[in-house]
């Protein structure tokens, strides 16, 4: 085992984040982000999602035949976003409304197909379930930060409890319309990647092109 | 040459190994700003050429004379003309009272009365801009150790005069910050960026904050008076009800509308355009294919016709007198940066605007201006257009040749 257990939950919070590092499930994380309550709980369900569909992955990892693994990796997660999808309409029903087509294409989420297939194909249960966690923490944690900045600046509220009072109802603060509009998450999370690889260069990738120059003679 | 020298002496300390060597972008912002640029053509081929970049900036400053000068006059005849109309009560603000306090009073007739009011509205605007994006270009500069440029000066002039003038300042700021930052800097800065900055800072404004950016009420710079762009009035009763709203199609052409700061007097910016063209800044390639593309299209829709929407039936020279097409013909479509760098691209670039313009105006019914959108909507497809127009050649090329 190459990897502690300690490292493969920490690790994807910043060091191998999947959304600033693999730049993974993006397309949720623009469509979720405008309000923090429904962030957390795509957050909860993608690490719960990634951290069973890990775990019984691993554990089915032997009998698995190689032709047909993405099949069977399919079905294992594609049942567990259901029973997500099942559990918030029952106990969370305004949230699923927003969350709408979001929770079930989950299934089709990078991030949780990545890890089965990278990771839990070759490990065992217990450490492809916190690797899940991992992972699942990583894109809540950006899901997080995304939200924060998001829905404060959009809104003047966190969790739905305002903050910074608006114009309209008698305060100070003129939000900020375009942080409400999908596109904004793009900026916000470009400027994150830029932030992370400012503070931890090693993260940056290698530059495609050199910028020729010549000398004078 | 007291200057000179004293250039001369400071200059060891901000190079290499020097006292201030990381402030050596300042020192040469300021040196390059008051003598000629240093830099040369290293590489062979050498072309000499009176053309710098100093100079273009500089140029396309100077063509966009024409439209700060209207800008002052007609914002503040706009001004004048609605305080005279609401009275007293609408005298109101820091802006009268220092006009009061000069003996130079609101009469919409006096061209200096107007002029002076307009500028009182320009100034703050343009000071906040060179301020806020000036921080941000020398922050950069800085860190990445690359000259502060001379584009800044234009992005800021572009960027004042597209300004409602009664947008607050913070907002203001705000937008240039985005527009240097996201439209400029993060693609490795002056020459490097595919879109063109000033337009971004208003997309980001735009969008962010629409009440302050569109609409009636923010136009003309008094409380209480609402006036409606040619746009928005052609937008719910077509073209044909603005005779009616007291705007004719010369008031369009000379500017006397409700508009941003420099943007309502299509002479004034022809003259700026004619200056560009004729200084070889901007290629005429761009214009003909934006005025073709505009004019090709608004008469299309003419011919197809609608019952609903009476923007259909507008003609193609007052799609070029209101909102924002003349200025940003002249002024941002002709933007050799952002614009297609092949003589054939630049047709379909320029077409590619003028289309869109008409298409946004007339059939997108959430915006009733499309100029912006437009061009930067072109910028992005630059260099896609260009990726072909190459690829055909090479192709054309190798069948004659191959």
């Amino acid at each position: 085992m190459s990897q502690t257990r300690r490292e493969l939950l920490v690790d994807p919070l910043v060091d191998n984040n999947p959304i600033t590092l693999q730049v993974l499930g993006i397309c949720s994380s623009l469509a979720v982000t405008s309000s923090l309550k429904v962030a957390l709980v795509m957050a909860i369900a993608v690490t719960l999602v990634t951290a069973f569909s890990s775990m019984f992955i691993s554990m089915l990892r032997n009998h698995i035949p190689s032709s047909i693994r993405i099949i069977v990796q399919m079905v294992i997660i594609a049942s567990l976003v259901i029973v997500v999808d099942q559990l918030l309409k029952a106990y969370a029903f305004e949230i699923s409304k927003t969350l709408s087509v979001f929770v079930g294409l989950i299934i089709t989420n990078c991030i949780v197909m990545g890890r089965a297939e990278a990771f839990a194909m070759k490990n065992p249960p217990i450490d492809s379930f916190i690797d899940g966690i991992g992972n699942g923490l990583g894109y809540g944690f950006i899901l997080m930060l995304v939200g924060i900045i998001r829905e404060l600046f959009g809104s003047g509220s966190l969790f739905g409890v305002t903050l910074l009072q608006t114009v309209n109802n008698g305060g100070w603060y003129v939000p900020n319309g375009l942080l409400l509009l999908p596109p904004s998450a793009f900026f916000v999370i470009g400027l994150l990647i830029w932030a992370f690889r400012t503070w931890k260069p090693e993260q940056a990738e290698e530059r495609e092109y050199k910028i020729q120059t010549v000398e004078a003679h | 040459m007291g200057l000179r020298n004293f250039f001369d002496r400071i200059e060891p300390h901000f190079e290499k190994g020097g006292k201030y060597e990381r402030f050596f972008p300042l020192y040469e912002m300021v040196e390059s700003f008051l003598y000629t640029p240093k830099t040369v053509t290293t590489a062979a081929p050498h072309v000499r050429s009176y053309i710098d970049m100093k100079r273009i900036m500089t140029y396309v400053v100077i063509a966009t004379i024409p439209a700060i000068l209207f800008g002052w006059y007609n914002t503040g005849w706009q001004a004048n003309s609605a305080i005279a109309l609401l009275g007293e009560s609408a005298q109101t603000g820091w802006r009268v009272g220092l006009i009061q306090a000069l003996g130079i009073g609101l009469n919409p007739d006096s061209i200096f009365a107007c002029a002076f009011h307009g500028l009182l509205y320009f100034l703050p605007i343009y000071l906040t801009t060179l301020v806020v994006g000036g921080i941000c270009e020398v922050i950069f500069a800085t860190v990445r150790g690359h000259e502060v440029n001379e584009g800044f000066l234009v992005t800021s002039m572009l960027y004042t005069l597209i300004m409602p003038p009664s947008i607050p300042l913070w907002q203001v700021g705000l937008g240039i910050a985005f527009g240097v930052v996201i439209g400029k800097e993060v693609f490795g800065g002056t020459g490097k960026n595919f879109l063109n900055p000033a337009l971004t800072g208003r997309a980001f404004l735009y969008f962010a904050y629409p009440a302050y950016m569109s609409g009636d009420s923010i136009w003309t710079p008094v409380d209480g008076f609402s006036g409606a762009t040619a746009l928005s009035v052609s937008a719910t009763d077509g073209y044909q009800a603005l005779q009616a709203a007291g705007i004719t199609w010369s008031d369009a052409f000379f500017g006397f509308i409700q508009g941003c700061l420099g943007e309502t007097s299509t002479l004034a910016c022809l003259i700026g355009l004619a200056f560009l063209l004729a200084t070889k800044i901007a290629n005429w390639r761009l214009v003909i294919g934006c005025l073709a593309g505009m004019i090709g299209f608004s008469m299309l829709l003419n011919a197809v016709g609608s019952d609903s929407n009476p923007m259909f039936a507008m003609p193609w020279y007052w799609h070029l007198v209101v909102g924002g097409y003349a200025f940003g013909l002249a002024f941002m479509v002709t933007e050799p940066v952002s614009a297609s760098h092949t003589n054939v691209g630049r047709y379909i670039y320029g077409a590619l605007i003028g289309v869109m313009v008409v298409m946004i105006r007339v059939i997108n019914p959430a915006f009733p201006e499309g100029m912006m959108l437009a061009i930067l909507f072109g910028n992005v497809f630059a260099p896609l257009i260009d990726y072909f127009v190459i690829q055909a050649n090479i192709k054309r090329r190798m069948r004659r040749h191959g």
